[in-house]
């Protein structure tokens, strides 16, 4: 094998390296030039907003990876907010119920999104577009432009509370521990061959024996109980349940996902990459933003950030086949024709 | 081995140079060193950090009364500055608050995108010594030291009788009003009082005869202010307390015959309203004046860190050309009476 194509091979291997490596150059960089950055109340900001894009990353990582996505998650969100704000106004009390019937609202949100796209066979870009809209729009049937705020400020405070002796808040411990369960499934398991066989290519991978349904199913469920989860600590940390909660928030889901190197087309990318990357845009806005550098500044910043994680991974892939190409067809194909 | 350093160096290299750009643009410290603590002897601190953090940037409304809060900061030596999210959301002014905080600003001066949700934020800023001033749209008043209201239900009632009364003449005549829906509780509270108002025996000869509403729907209160006058032939003003009421009025009106003969006063924005402030349909109109807004706010914003006051009823302080405020009930301090746009000055404001 020629040293460029092993050298570039590599670095596609190591996407995930590479994410890490800038989110400690952002860091170091940040900590030496920014006032504040170093401080511990930098980070229990940035892992407090960090929280919930993670939640959410995690299924949608193994959505994206078998070439599916899921725009709905943050209407999703938003309803579970307006549901749990509504059950509570109306004289739910107990926060254990309120977490579960939210988490089973999510998982059913998600079962629908999961039934039109694997038991209609319907793309599911198109599918949660719809429900994009749908969810959001429940949420303002439930709520109208209502808010509901007067929650008992023990849980408002405990959603937020710091690791003794630290000021990072506990809830970092129950992403980790969802993240382990998610890398294990995507990186450990059987199943998580088969989520990149289904991205690489679904009838292959139906004729392997995995039930690309069904899985992709429970995916999508996966996913709406996560996004409620994230919803039910939007509405605590807030506190405040609004229809509008975590409008948008899909977006910077999916950017997390995409920059964290998982590829659009589905059948490549690790979990590592994906955390890291929502820790990267969460330092790096946080950080500028400590510099005074505006809104519509960091808004453009952003977006290159992802044109360059979408388009750099491609480039790479494309120069990859080219020299491949060359090293076989060069010897025989005279250059002339 | 080779390569990897190699791409290492690329990617420090990438975050130095976004990291440079960013410390670039980064305005000078602050000068919170070079005041003297605990001068409450009625003078202004000079170096304050006062920061504007609108419901969201890139808003003329609010574009225009930071840029008053901007010139009071000016006057009064503290260092301005105006961040905010470029979408109205409140999770996304939480961040900003706590960078602000982290900043050791000296006062935030914020518009509200949820009186609850950035309330948690707020108090840790407070907590790190900043102070907290509302201005627009209020928090819960145990999260802020003191609110700038932009009018009062009896302040917009009596502008709004009194510019009907004005533009329709001495012999006044009917009048109605053009509302949003039925049940939005600041129109009815400002229609209850306007009724009071026009009971006044300087406007005995204004008779209101009917109130319809548009919902704030464009359309439905263009065709509203058509059925208006065709119901009653004899009507001779409009008034309409809501933006896109009187926006749709005054197009209608424009385009028709009525143009002129039957006159038009509501709550606008200078940006709509000035083509027909231009073309007759309307003499004058009301709302308050956004600057003067961000310009109070921050003058109350310095007499809060600076000591001078505590946000307690009764606390008195000089906001620059504006005149001396006293806080009312609450926490909160009025701007005064709406402020009236006509032909001669529509053309100052850009909101």
């Amino acid at each position: 094998m020629s040293e460029p194509v092993a050298r570039i091979r590599r670095a596609l291997g190591t996407w995930d390296a590479v994410v890490l490596l800038a989110l400690v150059a952002v860091a170091v960089v940040g900590a030496l030039t920014i006032e504040g950055v170093a401080s511990p109340r930098f980070w229990r900001f940035v892992v407090l907003e960090a929280i919930p894009i993670a939640l959410i990353a995690l299924p949608m990582t193994l959505i994206v990876i078998t070439g599916e996505i899921d725009l709905s998650v943050a209407s999703v969100l938003g309803l579970t907010c307006s549901v749990m704000g509504q059950l509570w106004v109306s004289g739910v009390t107990s926060l254990p119920v309120l977490i579960l019937l939210s988490l089973l609202l999510g998982g059913a949100l998600g079962a629908v999104n999961g039934l039109f796209i694997t038991g209609f066979g319907l793309p599911s870009l198109a599918v949660t577009i719809g429900t994009l809209a749908l969810y959001r729009g429940l949420a303002y049937v439930v709520l109208g432009d209502r808010a509901v705020a007067n929650y008992p400020t023990t849980w408002t405070t405990s959603a937020i509370q710091p690791l003794p002796g630290t000021t990072i808040p506990w809830m970092i411990l129950v992403v980790a521990a969802l993240a382990v369960v998610f890398a294990v499934v995507l990186h450990a398991m059987p199943i998580g061959r088969g989520l990149y066989a289904m991205g690489n290519n679904a009838e292959a991978a139906r004729f392997a024996g995995v039930d690309v349904r069904l899985t992709k199913f429970w995916l999508f469920v996966a996913s709406g109980a996560m996004s409620a989860l994230a919803g039910v600590f939007w509405t605590l940390r807030f506190a405040s349940a609004r229809a509008d909660n975590g409008s948008g928030l899909e977006l910077a889901v999916v950017a997390a996902v995409l920059l964290g190197g998982v590829s659009i087309f589905g059948g490549r990318g690790a979990l590592l990459g994906v955390l890291a990357a929502v820790a990267l845009l969460g330092v790096l806005r946080n950080a500028l933003q400590l510099a005074y550098v505006p809104a519509n500044t960091l808004t453009v910043i952003t977006g290159s950030l992802l044109i360059a994680s979408v388009v750099g991974p491609n480039v790479a892939g494309m120069l990859r086949e080219r020299l491949r190409r060359r090293r076989t067809t060069a010897p025989t194909v005279s250059p002339s024709s | 081995m080779r390569a990897g350093t190699k791409r290492v160096r690329l990617v420090a290299m990438a975050a130095l140079t976004v990291l440079t750009f960013a410390t670039a643009a980064c305005a000078e410290d602050g000068a919170d060193g070079t005041t003297t603590p605990g001068a409450s002897t009625g003078t202004m601190k000079s170096g304050l950090k006062i920061a504007f953090l609108p419901k969201q940037v890139n808003n003329p409304y609010f574009t225009t009364s930071d840029n008053g809060g901007k010139a009071a900061v000016e006057e009064i030596k503290g260092n301005y500055s105006e961040t905010g999210p470029s979408e109205a959301s409140p999770s996304a002014q939480v961040s900003y608050i706590n960078t602000l905080s982290q900043q050791s600003t000296d006062v935030i001066v914020v518009s509200a995108n949820d009186k609850d949700a950035i309330c948690g934020a707020l108090n840790e800023a407070r907590q790190a010594g900043a102070k907290v001033v509302t201005f627009d749209s209020d928090t819960n008043p145990t999260c802020r030291d003191l609110f700038i209201n932009q009018a009062t239900a009896e302040g917009i009632a009596a502008n709004q009788v009194k510019l009907i009364s004005e533009a329709v003449g001495a012999d006044g005549g009917e009048i109605a009003i053009l509302s949003a829906t039925a049940n939005a509780t600041n129109q009815n509270a400002w229609i209850e009082l306007m009724k009071t108002e026009l009971a006044k025996p300087e406007y005995a000869k204004l008779k209101l005869v009917d109130t319809v509403y548009g919902d704030d729907q464009d359309q439905k209160s263009f065709t509203e202010t058509q059925a208006l006058l065709a119901k009653h032939p004899n009507l001779k003003g409009i008034i309409s307390p809501t933006t896109v009421g009187v926006a749709a009025a005054a197009r209608y009106l424009s385009g028709s015959t009525y143009k002129g003969k039957v006159q038009l006063t509501g709550l606008g924005t200078p940006n709509q309203m000035r083509a027909f402030v231009k073309d007759g349909t309307v003499k004058a109109f009301a709302l308050w004046n956004p600057a003067d807004l961000g310009y109070l706010a921050a003058y109350a914003g310095g007499a809060l860190a600076s000591g001078l006051i505590t946000g307690k009823e009764g606390d008195k302080f000089t906001a620059g050309k504006l005149g001396e405020y006293t806080v009312g009930k609450d926490a909160t301090v009025l701007l005064g009476d709406p402020f009236s746009f006509n032909a001669s000055n529509v053309d100052q404001f850009n909101f």
